[in-house]
């Protein structure tokens, strides 16, 4: 049987809250900044013109055929090369730059998808009606149809905030120390990379549960 | 005005080495004497292939299963279910993947110990990225099983047991036959995104295409030219299970429904 040795977590807690805090960070960056990128993309794909919708199905289907780790590998290639001089002269970590832009930009296109099927949801004569009434067609979206399909997309758009917490670990490929990397370098130093493993494995599943049985419990008052 | 000019373009000047790619690259040795750098993204292509394939082969036995046990009528096995697809949801792949790797050969008896003597290192990536992959996306594929028998469970499964079908044969002859041709748009999605997450287990030291993109960068510095081929390999896999899929839809539409 396996010796467990937990001695180590309680000491190395305040690095692993730091790195906690790296990852809460890039989640509510990357999905603030990917909902309203999102959002703009799936109008865009929705609009009548012609261009913009074909730039729009570029960008959502281009960042959804590669792996979540080509993307954070690519942009951690072409942010500190780009950017060298602002993350230089703001004394910014280039790995923590280039993981917020990689997820800012990749989630867009994931909440891009579902604010589309939302939208498309309402049925057209919500947007008829909202034309009929005399409002332009910017104010029947903002003030007709936007307000009914946020509502029926709280639900995803949450579970892909969890999805996004998650994925955020993936930020080890480029070396950036988040809640994961801090626990598994700890464990790697002091020899305890099963305990930590299993530390993080046990906080990861708590929060998650958690956030899917509240959104679960939400989706059955939203749906009601 | 200048100023701005010379920031601009010295914000652009590195940047000039995409004006630069040299393709030739592809035709140079390999630096682990297997080939040429083509052949070597090719072992790693395989590699991406073999993995992603088993890992999703496994994930739709699994997912079947927990996903029908999600809707029996005994109230155990829909909670020991859900658990199940609780516990593979909710935890990042890359830990998991890891607790496969590094915590499963210590901390399980018998076989753990046989692991870390019998199995090659090799065997052990293989074995732990398959298996990571393959639960993991069981997870995801039993909640689409789950929705995608939901709504036949009142009338047609009411039918089937009416008829005097025991519940195997009302789900192996009623329910499922339906399900599984309706669910190959989702799990095609879901086959799509096995693919991408095979990336993961580079982390691992798996030779798949993400790893071998890595390599190659580092060893012949052409970081653009490995990133650019292994990103189109990876769409072009992704577009030929998609194109598979829709051959595949329309052989199995069900007549009377409306599908594109």
């Amino acid at each position: 049987m396996y010796a467990f040795d937990w001695s180590s977590i309680p000491g190395s807690l305040p690095f692993l809250w730091e790195g906690f805090l790296r990852t809460l960070s890039i989640t509510l960056v990357a999905g603030l900044v990917g909902l309203i990128l999102g959002t703009a993309l799936a109008l865009a794909r929705l609009s009548s013109s012609r261009f913009l919708s074909t730039a729009a199905a570029m960008y959502v289907n281009g960042f959804r055929a590669v792996p979540s780790v080509m993307v954070l590998l690519w942009f951690y290639l072409l942010v500190p090369q780009l950017f060298a001089s602002w993350t230089n002269a703001l004394g910014w970590d280039s790995r923590f730059i280039s993981a917020l832009v990689a997820f800012s930009l990749f989630e867009a296109s994931y909440y891009a998808e579902i604010i589309r099927t939302g939208v498309q949801s309402v049925g057209s004569g919500q947007r008829a009606a909202g034309l009929a009434l005399g409002l332009t067609p910017l104010e029947t979206m903002q003030l007709v149809v936007l307000p009914q399909a946020f509502r029926r997309m709280i639900p995803l758009l949450l579970t892909q905030a969890i999805i996004l917490f998650q994925d955020t670990s993936l930020v080890y490929v480029i070396g950036l120390a988040d809640f994961f990397g801090i626990a598994y370098r700890t464990g790697q130093r002091d020899g305890t990379l099963v305990e930590m493993l299993l530390f993080v494995g046990a906080v990861y599943l708590v929060i998650c549960s958690v956030g899917s049985a509240l959104i679960r419990r939400a989706k059955t008052r939203l749906t009601s | 005005m200048i100023s701005e000019l010379c920031f601009f373009s010295s914000l652009l000047a590195p940047h000039s080495s995409l004006l630069a790619l040299d393709w030739s690259i592809f035709g140079q040795p390999a630096f682990d004497g297997s080939g040429n750098y083509f052949t070597f993204l090719l072992v790693g292509l395989g590699w991406t292939v073999l993995l992603s394939f088993t890992a999703f082969a496994l994930a739709l036995v699994v997912g079947f299963l927990v996903g029908v046990l999600r809707t029996v009528p005994s109230a155990t096995l829909r909670a020991i279910a859900f658990g199940y697809t609780e516990l593979f949801r909710n935890v990042p792949l890359l830990v998991q993947l890891f607790c496969w790797y590094f915590v499963f050969p210590e901390v399980v008896p018998v076989v753990g110990p046989w692991v870390k003597e019998a199995v090659s290192p090799l065997g052990q990536q293989i074995a732990a990225s398959c298996l990571c992959l393959g639960l993991f996306t069981s997870s995801r594929v039993a909640e689409q099983v789950r929705a995608g028998l939901e709504p036949l469970l009142s009338r047609q499964s009411l039918a089937g047991l009416a008829l005097g079908l025991p519940l195997r044969d009302v789900y192996g002859l009623v329910l499922l036959p339906i399900t599984y041709r309706t669910l190959v748009p989702t799990l095609t999605s879901e086959f799509v995104n096995t693919v991408k997450n095979s990336a993961v287990a580079s982390t691992i030291g798996m030779v798949e295409l993400a790893r071998q993109s890595q390599q190659l960068g580092e060893f012949t510095a052409h970081w653009y030219e490995s990133f650019i081929a292994v990103t189109l390999l990876y769409a072009l896999l992704n577009g030929a299970i998609i194109l598979f899929s829709r051959w595949l839809e329309r052989r199995w539409r069900i007549a009377g429904t409306i599908g594109k």
